[in-house]
């Protein structure tokens, strides 16, 4: 009979990870326990993290908001914090999976499964996050990017949780843009995904841009040499197809179930184009965002 | 391991092993087989029940994470013998074909219209974007939750 504990403070946790080494750690379990009963995450004892205080929880001082790990995406979606400042985060979350899952699944569960079409991954890379990471007795901030190491790996170490997710405030940025190709709007996993953060100045030129793709990749994909390509540039469709020729020569997708590499390949890059539709969101300074579920 | 929950209202103990999914618990261990298990990983919302007021997934949980929580199934949503304002619209737009997804489309409804007693259609559609329906077109559906949003106060689903 398979041990399953709830602890429900951090105290309670440490001595589990410490006796019980085996113990395999969830939040959510959208994803986990599907795996687990398909065999894939071992027989050993299951610890759920989801009603541990110190995990809960979205906080906001001057410069940052901390959300914890466990904060559903569902109470994401619902933070004022999040909502005021990372608008990119909160479309990215409103297409995720669908009300059921939203209201189970976690921010810091969607991290440690590291799945090349997570979609809070993309928005997290583009707005830098740093990742808490902690042990009974250290603790870690870790970007996002050098976390996550290839399709369902990560840096976490032994008996290291993920403890929440740090969001710089930046008021930089003008267009705030997610878009994902997928079979259908809802519960589709993104055949490609796209997060998008520039900053126009009043002349329609490009003053800064941030790009970071789903699925094209074993784990997020970037291109400092797409956003150098735009830097300082009119905001048009020129400009754009310099940057998704970059893109289509670099990304390196895979064939599978969803999509074949080479639709990927090309979506990827054409999806860059969709940010001149999105810029008429952004012209008339509005933030309202539509939120599925609510 | 002996697990304490409210179910429909009424205080329950039930003695299950700790790795019981709750769909299975329910279904197997407490009779209640009006909760549907569809794919078993998620995608469907067939399994849908109400924890806390929140609908979660009953093939993704384990049978302890339901321990001091207040549940609703399908099974406690009807007034004693009665059809609820929201099932009887279910039946009259001919919302219910198969019935495979009707439960779990009523739980969600019944979420949805408690927090937003008078959305739109758009809203509707978005709020059952989770579960899935093979036999109706969705059509009807939604015409069910359209009409007994709007033709009670807040009684649909109380």
């Amino acid at each position: 009979m398979t041990k399953v504990m709830l602890p429900e403070t951090l105290d309670e946790l440490w001595p589990i990870l410490e006796n019980e080494p085996e113990t395999a750690i969830y939040a959510g379990g959208t994803d986990f326990l599907v795996k687990r009963r398909k065999g894939l995450c071992g027989h050993g004892p299951l610890a759920c993290l989801e009603r541990i205080g110190e995990l809960r929880g979205i906080e906001e001082d001057a410069r940052h908001v901390n959300i914890g790990a466990c904060a559903t995406f569902s109470e994401i979606l619902a933070s004022a914090p999040v909502r005021n400042h990372f608008p990119l985060l909160i479309k990215a979350l409103s297409v995720l999976g669908s009300p059921h899952i939203r209201n189970m699944g976690t921010i810091g569960g969607n991290i440690a499964t590291a799945s090349p079409a997570g979609d809070s991954l993309a928005p997290l890379y583009v707005l830098g996050a740093e990742i808490k990471l902690v042990t009974s007795e250290s603790f870690r901030l870790v970007p996002v990017k050098d976390l996550i190491k290839g399709p369902g790996q990560t840096d976490i170490r032994p008996k290291e949780i993920i403890s929440g997710v740090v969001l710089k405030k930046s008021g930089a940025y003008n267009l705030h843009h997610y878009e994902k190709i997928g079979r259908r709007k809802a519960l589709s996993i993104a055949i490609v995904s796209l997060a998008a953060l520039m900053k126009i100045d009043e002349n329609s030129i490009i003053k800064e841009a941030h790009f970071a793709w789903g699925s094209v990749a074993p784990t997020v994909f970037y291109s400092p040499e797409a956003e150098k390509a735009v830097k300082d540039r009119p905001f048009t469709m020129q400009v754009l197809k310099d940057a998704a020729d970059i893109i289509r020569r670099d990304v390196q997708p895979i064939d599978d179930i969803r999509a074949s590499a080479g639709y990927r390949r090309s979506a990827a890059a054409n999806i860059l184009f969709r940010l001149l539709q999105a810029s008429s969101d952004f012209s008339h300074g509005s933030h309202d965002i539509e939120v599925s579920g609510k | 391991m002996n697990i304490k929950f409210q179910l429909n209202n009424r205080p329950i103990t039930v003695n299950v092993p700790p790795d019981r999914r709750v769909i299975d618990l329910l279904r197997d261990d407490l009779g209640l087989t009006g909760t549907k298990e569809g794919c078993g990983s998620g995608e469907c919302g067939a399994c849908s029940i109400l924890v806390n007021g929140t609908t979660r997934l009953s093939c993704l949980m384990l049978a302890p994470q339901l321990n001091g929580c207040i549940v609703e199934t399908i099974e406690g949503l009807t007034h004693g013998d009665d059809m609820n304002h929201l099932q009887e619209a279910f039946v009259k737009h001919g919302a219910v074909q198969c019935g495979f997804c009707t439960p779990g489309m009523i739980i969600t409804a019944t979420d949805l219209l408690r927090k937003n007693p008078h959305p739109s259609r758009d809203e509707i559609r978005q709020g059952i974007s989770g579960n899935l329906c093979r036999c109706t077109g969705y059509q009807k559906i939604v015409d069910a939750i359209d009409a007994a949003a709007e033709n009670s106060d807040d009684e649909a689903v109380r």
